[in-house]
């Protein structure tokens, strides 16, 4: 089982995952990118900064 | 369900009705009561009272019940029933109890009157207590904190919406360890102008709250007194009136004495919540939703709750966005009288929200 970079909870992925790919945490909502898939390597996607305000 | 035919719960019945009536049905709890009520596949609605509305429809108050054909009734034509829930001003049911239990088996309360454990507390925070026998005998209705006292409870205490707010936010961070109750905590809670309650006033009325960012009750809120309670420390808490209807936001600020790291934040938040039916986790996840804010969470029962860490300031700053008239009232209040009459926790409480939607 692959655990979210962000929160640590287990992740459901599907089996015919792609580098590159994106893939949420049901638990955090995180994004996370896929970076090799035997075995999965997940880091976080960057996100869009808001800048209201600024 | 609406039926408006008094029926009898019969356990032996896997099609098992529990009939119910709401105390005080013309405010905007009492009408949020009877709109899950009248969803919900166990409970059976028998009567709304109102000494104001007496003989009127229902959906004349409250337009989701249009056609139910529900009708205020007077209280004083109270009939006996299996769950009474009280929707009353405080003070009310203090004064009313023993007539409740008269006619009730169960009855949960959603005012403040038995909420705080001793009479004591009364006499600080509000204004004594008349029955402070029942205060024993009176469980909190938050199931996050006190589910197992709640299975069989026949006297429920619905928490305030800002206490409510606040104590899930910050519930995880004590439950492990993270906080010891020595540490500073400041909240400050963004309210909608429900909480004010149906009645109105002059600081009610559209032109002088259109627009508001208010600080109103900026120290000695008497919800701090719940806080205090089940947090088990003191907190300084400020509330601001803000312009929405529904909804409750508290951001917590807490100093915690040792190193913290984002993974013993995650490990708090979901230990405590990760198999809560009501409670979401929002922690800068992605897309515009990313920490909890009233609007995700109007018209639901859910809680959503969220966290960051800031290290250069040695600060955790806790989020945490409520309906106050669901997940801060009437939703707590049917969450926990399901599971005082064992029935399936979330019945009658599965709206999700709406999106896109207007402000809250």
């Amino acid at each position: 089982m692959t655990q979210c970079v962000e929160c640590g909870a287990d992740l459901s992925l599907h089996d015919d995952l792609e580098a590159g790919e994106i893939v949420d945490c049901t638990t955090c909502g995180a994004e996370l990118e896929v970076i090799d898939t035997e075995p999965p390597v997940l880091e976080r996607a960057p996100e869009l900064e808001e800048d209201w305000g600024e | 369900m609406v039926t408006g035919a008094q029926t009898t719960t019969d356990e032996s019945d896997s099609s098992e009705t529990i009939t119910a009536s709401v105390v005080g049905g013309t405010g905007f709890t009492g009408g949020e009561l009877l709109r899950l009520l009248a969803g919900h596949p166990t409970f059976e609605i028998q009567q709304a009272t109102s000494r104001s509305a007496a003989g009127k429809s229902v959906g004349s108050k409250h337009p989701p019940l249009r056609g139910s054909g529900l009708r205020f009734t007077d209280p004083g034509d109270l009939e006996s029933v299996d769950v009474l829930f009280t929707a009353t001003p405080h003070g009310v049911s203090m004064e009313q109890i023993d007539a409740f239990f008269d006619v009730a088996d169960t009855v949960v309360d959603l005012s403040a009157d038995f909420r705080l454990d001793t009479e004591a507390q009364y006499d600080e925070w509000y204004d004594g207590h008349t029955a402070p026998e029942y205060l024993e005998r009176a469980e909190y209705a938050l199931p996050e904190i006190n589910r197992d006292n709640l299975a069989g409870a026949d006297l429920i205490a619905g928490g305030g919406c800002n206490a409510t707010a606040t104590i899930l936010g910050l519930y995880p961070l004590f439950e492990h360890d993270i906080l010891d109750g020595g540490e500073q905590l400041v909240v400050d809670v963004k309210v909608g102008s429900s909480e004010g309650g149906a009645g109105g006033g002059e600081a009610s009325s559209h032109p002088e709250r259109s627009g508001i960012v208010r600080p109103y009750a900026p120290t000695g809120h008497r919800h701090e007194a719940e806080i205090e309670q089940f947090l088990g420390t003191s907190v300084a808490f400020t509330c601001h009136a803000v312009d929405m209807i529904r909804g409750a936001s508290a951001t917590a600020h807490v100093f915690p004495s040792g190193p913290v790291s984002k993974g013993d934040l995650w490990a708090a938040y979901r230990g405590c919540y990760e198999d809560e039916p009501f409670v979401r986790l929002a922690a800068g996840g992605s897309g515009v939703y990313r920490y909890p804010e009233p609007k995700a969470v109007a018209g639901t029962n859910y809680a959503d709750v969220g966290f960051e860490l800031d290290p250069s300031n040695k600060r955790i700053v806790v989020f945490s966005a409520i309906d106050n008239m669901m997940k801060g009232s009437a939703g707590q209040a049917v969450h926990a009288a399901n599971i005082a009459l064992g029935l399936e926790e979330t019945a009658g409480l599965e709206f999700a929200g709406l999106h896109p939607v207007g402000a809250p």
